[in-house]
């Protein structure tokens, strides 16, 4: 597992370039240009389960979400920030991916330091501080449970037309 | 209670809301672009069994990259077309009409004490005529789709008091420059932002470009009170105060900030690289080399700021090594602009006049800089990247001092060349 780490006000454009707005929208076509103008590396070295920790207002911007459908798609367990913007984090919460709200957690981070998640408990242990976050709402975290909003949906109108 | 949280409890149908609170509404409106391709396709098959929730719900416009740039870009808009005629849409505007949130001012569909909610970050927009209006993400525009539905956090509220008139060569925005430059990037984060004081200075114009640049500090909303201005605005577009209803904040409401700003004393102000927080005076960067000028956006794209650019640019050439690109925001400000010569002004000074639409703004089509070029934008970001090229600097200011700088080649102070 790695930890990726960035600073503040990373916003929509350096996740994932306007140009390629109209061009690519599926998991796969968004892949290869997640991070491209901040971190050339980032797509061809993440791996499933790596965390990214960064300072306030993460994904600010545009309220395109191929960043969030990115991120999640190559197997991000958790962002890790300072602070959200909302749109993104909406649209985190729509595409199941966990954000974590926790500044000193990102303070307490240092370059290849120990991080342990532990999400169910709304626990993060960096370098050997543990610190706690707290749980989204019920009918939130329904939402996030359910895989994202496409698939919450989909059961709610099953039950609502009952075919 | 704020502006936020009586409409929310309207829309909620609760007596009253609270800050934190979650609530369940059912939008007037949800908007969508180009898009809604991508948005439909999510839920292909929910859509054949189930339909649309509510054929007037959807409000949707073709602006983003139009004509279409690529074959991929033209099926784009082929696939909404079709999804139109199939669901048969009541609010489809096609390539050519306008800016998507310029359109949804400019036929009437905001209204004050509306909800609306978009997959565009600009939506924060309407609270220029007093609604309530918010940003979202495209898989939650496919859910509103279906179900109509959708769930919203009560936001607490700033309240910014704006006292003073603005100086000559100074406009709205320079003044939500100020404002951005002052709080930061996230200085309104999730919040509902209210403007009041000496607002009537503020044409609807005026109040759009603050309320679109909302979004630039964080903010969920950015709202005007209806006044003696949004009613005749309204007035002038046929629409009879029956059709809304006037949202106003109680006198004892609770603010989490109130901040207050002296405008006389503002001076005309430039974004620099590369975010929108990073404000500087022209006069501090004056003289520094651009090679593109841009006014239009949905910003700064209507009727008065072209006005505004046309006056400076009146019988004058721009420099020769400046590409000065103009998009009127709709068809409808570009007839006006034709009609009153300010598009004739503009080509005889040099200008290119391009399509309505967004345009450059996003880097997604036309425009597009080379490595190491400047742009002087009406636009509302500098992002790295955001005119399709890393390696360019975009700088944001009004269209008066665009217009003034592209006559120089250079970043100038507009009121050296509104006194000649």
């Amino acid at each position: 597992m790695k930890v990726w780490k960035y600073g503040d006000n990373i916003n929509t454009d350096m996740l994932f370039p306007g140009k390629y707005t109209y061009t690519c929208s599926t998991a796969e076509e968004i892949k290869p240009h997640l991070l491209e103008d901040l971190d050339s590396s980032f797509s061809k070295d993440v791996s499933e389960g790596d965390l990214i920790f960064a300072g306030i207002n993460f994904g600010c911007g545009s309220s395109r979400e191929q960043p969030v459908v990115g991120l999640k798609a190559v197997g991000i367990k958790a962002i890790v920030a300072k602070s959200f913007a909302r749109i993104f984090y909406r649209a985190a919460i729509n595409q199941g991916l966990v954000l974590i709200e926790c500044e000193s957690a990102v303070k307490s981070y240092s370059r290849n330091g120990d991080v342990k998640l532990d999400i169910e408990n709304g626990k993060i242990e960096v370098n050997g501080k543990t610190f706690s976050f707290p749980k989204l709402p019920d009918e939130i975290l329904a939402i996030r449970d359910a895989g994202g909003l496409l698939p919450y949906t989909r059961s709610k109108l099953k039950n609502k037309y009952n075919f | 209670m704020t502006f936020a949280e009586k409409i929310l409890s309207k829309y909620a149908g609760e007596k009253k809301v609270i800050p934190g609170q979650i609530v369940t509404i059912y939008p007037d409106h949800l908007l969508t672009h180009d898009n809604t391709a991508a948005i439909i396709q999510k839920v292909k098959n929910e859509l054949e069994k189930y339909g649309v929730y509510s054929k007037s719900l959807s409000v949707i416009v073709i602006d983003h990259v139009v004509p279409a740039a690529s074959e991929k870009t033209a099926l784009n808009h082929k696939i909404i077309r079709d999804f139109v005629n199939k669901y048969k849409i009541e609010n489809f505007f096609d390539v050519g009409i306008g800016i998507c949130h310029q359109v949804v001012i400019e036929k009437g569909i905001a209204l004050p004490g509306k909800l609306i909610l978009g997959s565009d970050s600009h939506t924060c927009s309407y609270g220029a005529v007093g609604a309530f209006s918010s940003g979202i993400d495209r898989t939650e525009a496919a859910s509103l789709l279906l179900t109509g539905e959708t769930w919203l956090k009560v936001p607490n509220s700033i309240k910014i008091t704006l006292n003073g008139k603005l100086s000559n060569g100074v406009f709205a925005k320079d003044l939500i420059l100020h404002i951005i430059g002052d709080i930061s990037a996230s200085g309104a984060n999730y919040c509902s932002v209210e403007y009041c004081g000496d607002v009537e200075q503020f044409s609807i114009d005026d109040r759009f470009t603050i309320t679109n640049m909302g979004i630039e500090m964080g903010a969920k909303n950015s709202v005007f009170n209806v006044d003696g201005i949004t009613r005749s605005f309204l007035n002038s577009m046929k629409i009879s105060p029956s059709a809304y209803e006037s949202i106003y904040p109680d006198e004892e409401a609770l603010y989490i900030n109130e901040l207050y700003y002296n405008v006389s004393e503002i001076v005309p102000l430039i974004s620099c690289p590369h975010t929108v927080d990073n404000v500087k005076t022209v006069g501090e960067i004056e003289g520094l080399d651009i090679q593109q000028c841009l006014i239009g956006t949905c910003t700064n794209g209507r009727l008065s700021d072209l006005k505004i650019a046309a006056d400076i640019l009146n019988g004058k050439k721009i420099s020769p090594d400046i590409r000065l690109l103009v998009l009127p925001a709709s068809k409808a400000i570009f007839e006006s602009a034709l009609k009153l010569g300010i598009i004739q002004t503009l080509v005889e000074s040099g200008a290119i006049i391009l399509p309505t639409g967004c345009g450059p703004c996003l880097g997604a089509h036309q425009g597009i800089l080379a490595p190491g070029e400047r742009c002087l934008s009406t636009a509302n970001r500098n992002f790295k990247g955001r005119m399709g090229c890393k390696e360019a600097e975009i700088y944001l200011a009004s269209p008066a001092t665009v217009a003034a700088s592209a006559l120089n080649g250079k970043i100038t102070d507009p009121r050296t060349e509104m006194k000649k």
